[in-house]
């Protein structure tokens, strides 16, 4: 599967995809998108990457294994649902924090945020864990 | 409109009732893919058809206007994504089934035994 | 301290047994044995004002929503048992620890040991009906475990085995009966039961509630003809024979009746059933015990004939017969505990318990010998042992029975003629006699192995000296708590020159002359047990099991048959019978056929999607149908667009890209598809397929047509924005109002990865084990 078209679409896209990805986990509260469309396209773009260099290559291309981003995502979404308790509240209730309030880069942060970038990871990971393991057969 | 639907959820049903009826191994794993399509699309339907109106607020007070029901969209946005999950673990099973076995014929594996 | 505390604690000792034995060494049973003595103790504090007739009550809330808790319900009967368990199980204890030294997991053993004294103390103690039918399920576990401990037997195992099915069925019959009795009060507890014992009488779940009860008391305390597995449990160490199946936990079901007995007895029924399983009982384990040669079953035939007698005595339910009964439970769980532990003796330093090959014992253990000659005294009911009281007090009752007088008089004559044949050869022949030759010179028994019998037999020499001011304390209490409308008799020694006295004479000499003939008798009873008794329950008992089993193991060869369209296709077609049917006898759907609202476009995705659907199943090539597959995919993506699912969208076309992409690598190292199933077997799965197919249809028509209740979407529209801050709510759902269920799900997903990752990892490396 040495195909230099793939190869070369594959280096460009990757990039690309990861920054839309990114996105559309942001967005994702808002618009359409989200951490399970983020976490695919995630996933998508180092299957991609994959398919043009092999397996091997893509795993030293990124810092962590698969089975990590997976294993992080878990452990980030099931955080996320700990503050709640420092406040008071039920496990996994939604706190919001926010900043420069009032100015025109009022932004908001949450643990629904961060329990989306839990998702976002362990798709992602699960994804491409399945995905190189077929591939490296 | 839910009519078609209906038809075409009876025959996506259907198709995955046969194809989980056959020998093959592999249209096994095809019958579980019809039959998770099929089921997202009943919940789908169930929860009746809006069309043009996406589950989207505008963040005013008390605002109910009419929209699409998003509880059934979650359900079957996780749905999707199992779905995914569980078709990955069949196919890899399936892939190791024939490695080992050398065969995808399930009576060739119960007669085997 | 309190009772539920004292329990506890013995559980939590239970549990660490196993691994204090390192620490304590072989003083580990004397250091066990506190704790049961201080459970005396204090159940010995308690009597006093027991018997002014004060209830000591404890309830620890459980599932109070079920009117179950675990309360405790203190009488006296209780503390009499209580005494009885914790004091025998304190020798116990001592002598199991000495006794089992050159044993393997002696640590676990002990454990059991105390596991089961914890729920033999539960049982007896417990004031509502669930928590005794817990405790009693944990006596019959332990039993198992114990009768079972040399796991190594094959003989042993079995025995295990057949005891713990016996007493579970039991108990399954007991928690029915249980259950059904609840019913007329509406509450478990005892003391409501005891309030007003009539309700249960009066309703019409008497009978079922009975019999059940019953069954699970008979087959507990060893009733003929469930008596067999008694016999077989002396599979057991002896420390074990002594405590669970001589002394305690056979009398768990005596226990149950005697317990049961203010609320169930009274009625000419109980009179009946009890009497007559007890009297049949009584008889058969005397008979049965004259044929045997191993010590710890002739003792075992006698323990199941002492139960049947504790049975009769309860059905017999005169002011005699309870007195007798109460008195004699204590009897013989002085003398029986004895005399296993002496047996256990016995066995340990000649090295047999056969009592043919046994013989003049007494030069080498003079002190043992007079303990176990005292026990036996006892057991043959000869003064002054509490023995002679129990069986005075035995015959009084069975004299003056209100019914069948004449035929539980010779009943009991000839039982209590057996346990003198029986002492006196149990004595005379292991320590008079010749002395054969032994595989070891016999030595007298260590203290910790003597000590438990020495005090048993003490105990049993004092309440017969003085039956007044000891025994009929201990008692007095028990008898009114089994039978409030009767009074305690007082016990005495000297009864007068009368008609049981006579009795009692005679029954020794009987005794006497029939040791002196013993040769003869034996002999008799060994042909009649070989005419009539051809095979042993044990045997027939086991071969029912056997017979249950094949059946069991056709019955499944037909139905998992190991074809898995098959299976599929039973659910298949059930589902479509019921389904079919419910839409059968349900209004018929009224369709309106409305083109308008059927956009040209979607019409054409239907097609669509239809055809490719059809093609995936019609067609031969592996690539067609996943290609189908995939086309499906993109249509329904299509639907959902159409229908304001965005994100539906959005996902269900990424997955729906991975997924054929997933298929593809896999398909590549498949086989081609073959033609398996011929033309009649695809007609058939066509037809179920068109069944289920349908079904789904009609019912998409009709919940599309009804809404039974108002969406709960409407309380995620409102707070959506305002509370958790998103405009997609289809977003905000899944990670903020249901982000548990999300949290799940990726768990899900993250297990799936890893079985495919494990799957393919193992393959890799079974693959490079084999090539190396």
């Amino acid at each position: 599967m040495e195909s230099v078209i793939l190869q070369i679409a594959a280096r460009h896209m990757r990039p690309l995809l990861i920054i839309l990805s990114l996105v559309v986990l942001y967005r994702g509260h808002n618009e359409p998108g989200g951490g399970f469309i983020g976490g695919l396209m995630l996933g998508a773009a180092f299957i991609l990457y994959a398919m043009g260099f092999g397996v091997k290559k893509t795993q030293e291309s990124i810092f962590f294994s698969p089975v990590t981003m997976t294993a992080v995502g878990l452990l980030v979404a099931l955080a996320s649902g700990i503050p709640a308790l420092f406040a008071g509240h039920i496990f996994m209730t939604g706190e919001w924090v926010t900043f420069f309030q009032g100015s025109a880069m009022e932004l908001k942060l949450g643990t629904p945020l961060l329990f989306d970038l839990g998702v976002y990871f362990a798709v992602a990971g699960m994804l491409t864990l399945v995905m190189f393991s077929i591939m490296e057969e | 409109m839910l009519i078609l639907l209906a038809v075409l959820i009876g025959v996506l049903y259907g198709s995955a009732v046969y194809l989980l009826l056959r020998r093959n191994i592999f249209k096994l794993v095809l019958g579980l893919i019809f039959l998770g399509h099929a089921t997202n699309l009943l919940l789908f339907v169930a929860s009746g058809l809006t069309s043009g109106y996406p589950a989207f607020v505008r963040g005013l007070a008390g605002e109910t206007g009419k929209m699409a029901d998003p509880l059934p969209q979650a359900l079957i946005l996780t749905a999707i994504v199992i779905g995914l999950g569980v078709t990955a673990f069949a196919l890899v099973l399936v892939y190791r089934f024939y490695s080992v076995t050398k065969t995808v014929d399930l009576d060739e594996l119960s007669e085997n035994e | 301290m309190s009772t539920g505390l004292f329990i506890l604690i013995l559980f939590v000792l239970a549990g660490l047994a196993p691994f204090t034995r390192r620490y304590l060494g072989n003083t580990a049973g004397w250091v066990f044995a506190l704790f049961p003595f201080g459970g005396f103790i204090y159940y010995l504090s308690l009597l006093p004002a027991v018997n002014t007739g004060q209830l000591i009550m404890e309830s620890h809330a459980w599932l109070p929503v079920y009117g179950i808790d675990f309360s405790f319900y203190i009488d006296g009967f209780s503390i009499l048992f209580s005494l009885i368990v914790l004091g025998i199980g304190t020798f116990i204890l001592v002598y199991a620890g000495y006794y089992m030294r050159p044993y393997p997991m002696k640590g676990r053993f002990m454990g059991y040991l105390v596991f089961f004294m914890a729920s033999m103390q539960g049982v007896v103690v417990s004031g509502n009906l669930i928590t005794m039918f817990v405790f009693w399920e944990l006596t019959s576990i332990s039993s198992y475990l114990l009768i079972g401990y040399h796991h190594e037997k094959p003989e042993a195992r079995s025995a295990a085995l057949q005891a713990l099915l016996i007493t579970g069925f039991g108990g399954l019959a007991l928690l029915g009966g249980f259950v059904l009795m609840a019913i007329p009060y509406g509450t478990y507890e005892l003391q409501a039961m005891f309030a007003n014992p009539d309700a249960i009488r009066n309703s019409g779940l008497y009978l079922p509630a009975l019999l059940l009860i019953l069954a699970g008391a008979f087959t507990k305390s060893a009733q003929f003809p469930f008596h067999f597995w008694l016999p077989g449990a002396m599979a057991a160490p002896s420390p074990v024979s002594a405590f669970l199946h001589s002394a305690t936990m056979v009398k768990a079901g005596v226990f149950l009746l005697a317990r049961l007995n203010p609320v169930m007895g009274g009625t000419e029924l109980w009179y009946v059933l009890l009497s007559a399983f007890g009297a049949v009982t009584m008889v058969a384990g005397a008979w049965l015990s004259i044929t045997q040669t191993d010590l710890k079953r002739i003792l075992a035939y006698t323990t199941v004939s002492a139960l049947g007698t504790l049975v009769l005595l309860i059905g017999t339910g005169t002011e005699y017969a309870i007195n007798a009964m109460i008195i004699f439970l204590v009897v013989h769980a002085l003398y029986k505990g004895t005399l296993f532990m002496m047996a256990g003796n016995i066995e340990k330093m000649s090295g047999t318990r056969d009592i043919t090959k046994l013989g003049g014992l007494y030069a080498y253990m003079p002190k043992a010998a007079l303990i176990m000659g005292l026990a036996l005294v006892s057991m043959a009911g000869i003064p002054p042992l509490l023995g002679f009281i129990g069986k005075e007090l035995i015959y009084e009752a069975k004299v003056y029975a209100p019914s069948w007088r004449y035929l539980v008089v010779v009943a009991s004559f000839f039982t209590n003629v057996v346990l003198v044949f029986l002492s006196l050869r149990l004595w005379l022949d292991v320590f008079g006699g010749k002395t054969p030759a032994y595989s070891k010179k016999p030595a007298e028994p260590s203290l910790a192995l003597i000590i438990g019998p020495l005090f048993l037999v003490l105990a049993s020499l004092v309440m017969g000296l003085f039956p007044a001011t000891i025994a009929t304390p201990l008692t007095s209490a028990a008898v009114i708590s089994v039978s409030p409308t009767i009074g305690a008799i007082k016990l005495k020694i000297w009864h007068g020159f009368n008609l049981v006295l006579g009795l009692s004479a005679l029954t020794v000499l009987c005794g006497v002359l029939v040791y002196k003939y013993k040769e003869a008798v034996i002999g008799f009873a060994n042909k009649v047990n070989l005419r009539y008794f051809t095979r042993e329950f044990a045997q027939l008992f086991s071969a029912g099991i056997e017979y249950f089993l094949l059946i069991t193991k056709a019955q499944t060869k037909n139905i998992q048959h190991g074809y898995h369209r098959f299976y599929l296709m039973t659910i298949f077609v059930v589902a479509s019978i019921l389904v079919w049917s419910i839409i059968w006898r349900s209004d018929p759907l009224v369709l309106e056929l409305d083109f308008s609202d059927m956009p040209l476009n979607l019409v054409a995705v239907v097609v669509l999607i239809v055809t490719a659907a059809l093609s995936a199943v019609a067609t031969h090539s592996r690539i067609i149908a996943l290609i189908a597959t995939g086309v499906i995919g993109f249509g329904i993506t299509i639907i959902f667009i159409a229908f304001s699912g965005v994100d539906l969208a959005i996902t269900m076309v990424m997955v729906e890209v991975l997924m054929v992409i997933m298929a593809v690598a896999v398909l590549y190292h498949l086989p081609r598809y073959v033609k398996y199933s011929a033309t009649g077997a695809r007609m058939r799965d066509g037809l179920v397929a068109g069944l289920v197919g349908g079904f789904m249809m009609v019912l998409v028509l009709q919940a599309g047509t009804s809404q039974l209740e108002e969406p709960i979407s409407e309380f995620f529209k409102e707070m959506s924005y305002s509370e958790a801050f998103g405009r997609n709510i289809v977003n905000v759902i899944l990670v903020d109002f249901r982000a548990l269920d999300t949290l799940g799900e990726i768990t899900v997903i993250a297990i799936a990865a890893l079985g495919i990752f494990s799957m393919i990892k193992l393959a890799r490396e079974q693959s490079q084990i084999k090539k190396n």
